[in-house]
């Protein structure tokens, strides 16, 4: 970042009670980024939120919109709007009137008033609905209206926590869309905070993956899918082969399956994790001088599907994806050969706490479909176009985003 | 805005039916409840107001609309009208103490909230005619309260406070003030703090924030504690006894007097039945307007 950022987040620090919710967090958001907050149900990535927001005081830390120190801000005077995750529209006033609040808490003209929320509801499409109650709307249009209640004031900084969580699977595609076209039209700076990692990988320009309170990795979605920094990263961005083994040279030596060639800047010896992404793993009845193994399952997706080969030595099945459907079948013998892979330090001390067993039924099938779907384009920003199964289109917002891993280490 | 269908046809009124009769058992009891405790009473009262008193009580079966004509007497509207004012000044108190109570009490963490809640109800545990007398024995002019204005030199002779109105306003309040906390304190809990924060987000000061969110979302609480003070309050007879010393004569006298001291059944029935029938006025408007302030005004 070589400009001056639009928000500056230094050793961002907080603490509840005993537990460290953040710890020492620190990052820049450019001028008109799309950013994400991305990371499972108690990473931290709310705490931060509302400090910008400032619903939550850190223990430690400046954060600063445009050189503007805001922790001896109070709420009310920081020039940073939020969507809420609720959407918290209040139910006592008509669409009109919840658009307008912020102008009027402001105290600008009665007629100004008027033309911006008319404006802005050209802006959300929701001009016909001016005079009805939040309880009379749709999911989608209550989350239209907060947007606009929330980017009225033209904030520097709009924070959105969890803004598609509570919608549909269908309207949360165009919803998805229309973000990043109203992010482009009134060019804003946006940060979202999401559990969801096709959310985050969809729109944002840069994510920031959090876990356990601590960044993870700071990089573009493309770096995030093709370069994890982490086992955590491996294992929630998109679906992953994680094999641990130790690091050699080349690549990672995994326990009953021997040496497998990885690139990576570990020293040989440490503990490691190979990372293979399905789309890398190549399945046929030809394919030879890699492993065997046997077809336990196959889920055709449409565009492509996902095969599941249980392979001796290796605790869970690995996953592959091919384009089109496959004419493997279970129970049918076949070579397994890997393409191109990374490797990701491992901490040995620490049991694998993501996804030792996976329900293979539904989740594989879901980032399997995303990443075929884009193994060809950009990484893997695609939308989830099929078989979503993430636990937000359950309608469960908080629920942990299940590991989308599939783990084979011993 | 809903509209039923205006002709059901035969098949929806019969499955309607059915589903009526699959309620019934569920309904019965309540429904057997209100007939006979509430129905039958109230239409034997509204069936006195229309005849002539007994000589010891009781009726004689002559038509006569006098025991409504009576109504109209000055005295009997200016006890009417003494206990409205009573009973609202009552309310008007209980509202200004209570908001502020309920609203501490939804802010404290839930272990101190219990205890409070506990302390607010407590006084119901305790019987009622005893917490009246200890008013008695706190307001007297040997009282508490006389001997401790004396103590400090406020007063030199001990002030009256006893068997006034203002006593009996006192009294009121501190037997209804809980009906008027719980109520407040469970819209205001209820709240989606979000909101709060969502007005503050949009640059609201707290004050505003609390007046323009706050406030209105917690009328129809006000509401129903503002009913739920207003209604006893206003039929209350004991307080206006005891603490009143019988001077003030509130409905709620006037229809024991009625039925007891004068033997005037008729006129006592017609009297409660107003009484009645004002309180279902003040509970019907009550419940239009929380309707307006939670789904908005009507729309076509």
């Amino acid at each position: 970042m070589t400009a001056e950022p639009l928000l500056r987040v230094d050793g961002v620090r907080a603490v509840y009670g005993d537990t460290v919710a953040l710890h020492d967090i620190s990052l820049d958001i450019a001028h008109n980024e799309f950013f994400a907050l991305l990371g499972p149900s108690g990473c931290g990535k709310t705490t931060l939120l509302r400090s910008i927001a400032g619903f939550e005081t850190p223990a430690a830390g400046r954060i600063t919109v445009d050189g503007l120190d805001l922790l001896p801000l109070p709420a009310h005077k920081r020039p940073v709007n939020m969507m809420f995750q609720s959407y918290a529209l209040f139910p006592h006033l008509s669409v009109e009137k919840n658009i307008a609040y912020g102008l009027e808490a402001e105290g600008v003209g009665r007629a100004e008033i008027r033309t911006r929320v008319g404006e802005v509801m050209e802006v959300v499409r929701l001009g016909h609905l001016a005079k009805r109650r939040p309880s009379q709307l749709s999911g989608g249009q209550r989350q239209r209206v907060a947007l606009a209640r929330a980017i009225i004031k033209r904030p520097k900084l709009l924070l959105l926590d969890e803004p598609l969580s509570a919608l549909d699977r269908q309207v949360r595609a165009s919803m998805q869309l229309e973000l990043k076209r109203l992010q482009h039209e009134v060019g804003l700076t946006f940060v979202v905070v999401t559990h969801d990692q096709e959310e985050a990988m969809s729109m944002a320009d840069r994510i920031a993956v959090l876990n356990e309170g601590r960044l993870e990795q700071l990089a573009s979605p493309q770096e995030l899918y093709a370069e994890p920094a982490s086992r955590f990263v491996a294992a929630f961005i998109g679906t992953a082969n994680l094999l641990d083994g130790e690091a050699t040279v080349d690549g990672v030596t995994v326990p009953g399956i021997g040496p497998v060639p990885a690139s990576h800047a570990l020293a040989a010896g440490s503990p490691a994790t190979a990372v293979v992404r399905p789309e890398d793993v190549t399945v046929g009845t030809e394919v030879s001088g890699g492993l065997r193994g046997t077809v336990v399952d196959t889920y055709f997706l449409g565009g492509a599907s996902t095969i599941s080969v249980e392979v001796p030595g290796l605790p869970a099945p690995l996953l592959a994806s091919v384009h089109g459907a496959t004419r493997l079948a279970r129970g049918a013998e076949v070579g397994v050969t890997f393409g191109r892979a990374t490797a990701v330090p491992r901490d040995p001390s620490q049991p694998p706490s993501y996804g030792t067993t996976i329900p293979t039924t539904a989740i594989p099938v879901t980032d399997a479909a995303t990443a075929a779907d884009t193994d060809e384009a950009a990484g893997a920003a695609g939308t989830a176009a099929t078989g979503d199964a993430s636990p937000a289109a359950t309608g469960a917002p908080e629920a942990s985003a299940p590991p989308r891993a599939q783990d084979v280490s011993a | 805005m809903t509209t039923t269908t205006p002709q059901a046809t035969p098949a929806v009124r019969a499955q309607r039916a059915r589903r009526g009769l699959a309620a019934a058992p569920f309904l019965a009891p309540g429904v057997f409840f209100l007939i006979v405790f509430m129905a039958i009473p109230v239409g034997l009262l509204a069936f006195y107001t229309f005849f002539k008193r007994g000589r010891f009580g009781g009726l004689v079966f002559e038509f006569t609309l006098d025991n409504w004509a009576k109504l109209a007497e000055p005295l009997y509207v200016g006890v009417i009208l003494q206990s409205v004012g009573l009973a609202f000044i009552v309310t008007v108190l209980a509202l200004l103490l209570g908001y502020p109570m309920a609203y501490a009490i939804a802010g404290l963490s839930p272990k101190w909230r219990t205890v409070a809640l506990i302390a607010v109800v407590l006084p119901f545990w305790t019987n009622f005619l005893i917490r009246t007398y200890a008013w008695i024995l706190l307001l007297n002019n040997a009282g508490f309260v006389n001997q401790w204005l004396q103590a400090i030199g406020i007063t030199d002779e001990p002030i009256s406070m006893l068997y006034t109105p203002q006593a009996i306003v006192v009294g009121l309040l501190y037997m209804y003030l809980p009906l008027m906390v719980l109520p407040l304190y469970a819209s205001l809990q209820q709240l989606d703090p979000s909101l709060r924060e969502a007005a503050t987000n949009l640059g609201a000061s707290p004050w505003r924030a609390f007046r323009t969110v706050t406030l209105p979302l917690s009328l129809p609480g006000a509401l129903t504690g503002c009913i739920f003070v207003f209604v006893p309050a206003m039929s209350n007879f004991v307080i206006p006894e005891l603490i009143g010393g019988g001077k003030t004569v509130m409905v709620g006298n006037l229809v024991r007097d009625q039925f007891y001291e004068a033997r005037d059944w008729p006129f006592g029935a017609t009297l409660a039945l107003v009484l009645t029938m004002l309180l279902v006025v003040v509970i019907v408007i009550q419940a239009a307007v929380s309707r307006r302030i939670t789904e908005g005004p009507r729309r076509g």
